[in-house]
């Protein structure tokens, strides 16, 4: 069986400036890869090629064994959840209404679509009787990112996508919703691609994590074996870890 | 002067604003669409109705009368201009409206797979209303208050008693055209203003 996807080669430039270079990269069923670099590494610009939201200027890119290229990009995102830092979640809808976005733009029927919602919204430890018919602007930091988190798995994609989902967040309750997630991740069996600056985070959630410098992938690893990388990039990230500084903000 | 005949003025006077502003939003709405993805047409496009805005309104009303088929003496040269006018207001607070959509919400409306057209009419028009009926608001006080110039070119509405009063030096007749016209400014301006926060989410 082919893996999920496979970068081949892939370079992105911006009027002439490097983004991404060379990167070569597979990623499995049910993994959680996690993207560490720093601000401008490419880690995003990595992230948002997979659901076609950005093209690359060379090399190919295969989800499911097909070219991305070959995709029709409105299946191809319905297919791949995507959280990001603000949530993304559209002020105008309640929470209900966000969460069964991708269900009604798929066409299920209302009654399938609302069990489902409620299901999610427990799922991210929010009770649906208090919070379905609640809008954005009345959700704290923690619970928008848990409603979108629900969003994104709505439809039951085989693949989740996160940039920096938890980093606006204050430190305790991004630490709740790390640890939350990652049972997330493991009950729902998903695959996913977390993009952070944080490696705090990273060695939690990753079950391997890609060191990103310049546009290119330095080293990708598992994470109990990252204490022992030799490469300056992950060597400078470890350093942040000894100092005690914290590294994620 | 019996007041059902200042009714009767007034009402000639909103159906000429209604129709002005309706043919405005009729053109506005798919040029502003077309204007959201051509950052270089909609700079000429919106330079081209802020001059038209520029010209004084008696004299756009001139200038138009002279025009085959367009112009001439009655009310549909008064429509055409009082289109033109009531035309900057609502194309650019509707380009500034949905142009403005938090980047985040775009993007993640993109990401979840919606078609260009979901992302326009499901997410973009619906956050960008509020400002879009700001600008309808805008044009139709003004165009209420232009409009009486319309009777000048025949137009008819409130400003026959307004032009009537000056050429007879009656106050009474001007006033009889100006303050009604000054209540229908003033009640749309509120009932926009209304439905803008109605429409608020």
């Amino acid at each position: 069986m082919p893996p999920l996807i496979e970068f081949r080669q892939v370079a992105y430039q911006v009027s002439g400036r490097d983004i991404l270079r060379g990167v070569n990269l597979t990623i499995e069923d049910h993994e959680t890869l996690v993207l560490l670099g720093r601000s401008g590494s490419g880690k995003t610009t990595l992230l948002k090629m997979i659901n076609r939201l950005l093209e690359p200027s060379q090399g190919t890119i295969t989800f499911q064994g097909k070219a991305l290229s070959d995709w029709d990009p409105i299946r191809l995102r319905r297919s791949i959840g995507y959280v990001i830092q603000d949530g993304g979640l559209f002020p105008h809808h309640t929470v209900e209404q966000n969460v069964g976005l991708v269900p009604r733009l798929e066409n299920w029927a209302a009654e399938k679509t609302q069990a489902r919602v409620k299901e999610l919204l427990e799922a991210v430890g929010l009770a649906a009787s208090t919070y379905a018919s609640r809008y954005p602007r009345q959700l704290s930091g923690g619970e928008k990112q848990r409603v979108g988190i629900a969003r994104a798995l709505a439809a039951d994609p085989v693949l989740l996508l996160l940039d920096e989902p938890f980093s606006a967040l204050d430190p305790v309750t991004r630490f709740g919703m790390q640890k939350h997630f990652a049972e997330l991740t493991k009950s729902f069996g998903k695959t996913a691609i977390f993009v952070t600056h944080d490696i705090r985070e990273a060695l939690m959630l990753g079950t391997r994590i890609a060191v990103l410098k310049d546009g290119q992938i330095e080293l990708i690893v598992p994470p109990n074996e990252f204490s022992k990388a030799e490469t300056p990039e992950a060597k400078a990230f470890l350093a942040t870890l000894e100092s005690g500084a914290h590294a994620g903000v | 002067m019996r007041a059902s005949e200042i009714f009767e003025v007034s009402m000639e006077h909103l159906l000429l604003v209604g129709i002005s502003v309706g043919v405005a939003l009729a053109i506005a709405t798919p040029l502003a669409i077309l204007l959201l993805t051509r950052a270089r047409l909609r700079r000429w496009t919106l330079a081209a109705v802020n001059v038209i805005q520029t010209i004084p309104s008696l004299a756009l009303f001139g200038l138009l009368l002279p025009i085959p088929f367009i112009g001439g003496v009655g009310k549909q040269t008064a429509i055409i201009a009082l289109v033109l006018y009531a035309l900057l207001p609502i194309v650019r607070n509707m380009v500034v409206g949905i142009l403005g959509v938090d980047a985040g919400v775009r993007e993640s409306a993109v990401a979840m797979g919606m078609t260009g057209s979901q992302v326009l009419w499901q997410v973009e028009v619906p956050l960008a209303i509020p400002t879009i009926l700001a600008g309808v608001r805008i044009a139709t006080v003004s165009t209420i208050g232009t409009a009486t110039i319309a009777a000048a070119i025949g137009g008819g509405g409130l400003g026959t008693f307004v032009f009537r009063g000056i050429a007879s030096a009656n106050m009474t007749t001007v006033l009889a055209g100006a303050i009604p016209a000054a209540l229908l400014a003033i009640i749309a301006d509120e009932v926009l203003e209304w439905l803008e926060r109605r429409l608020s989410y």
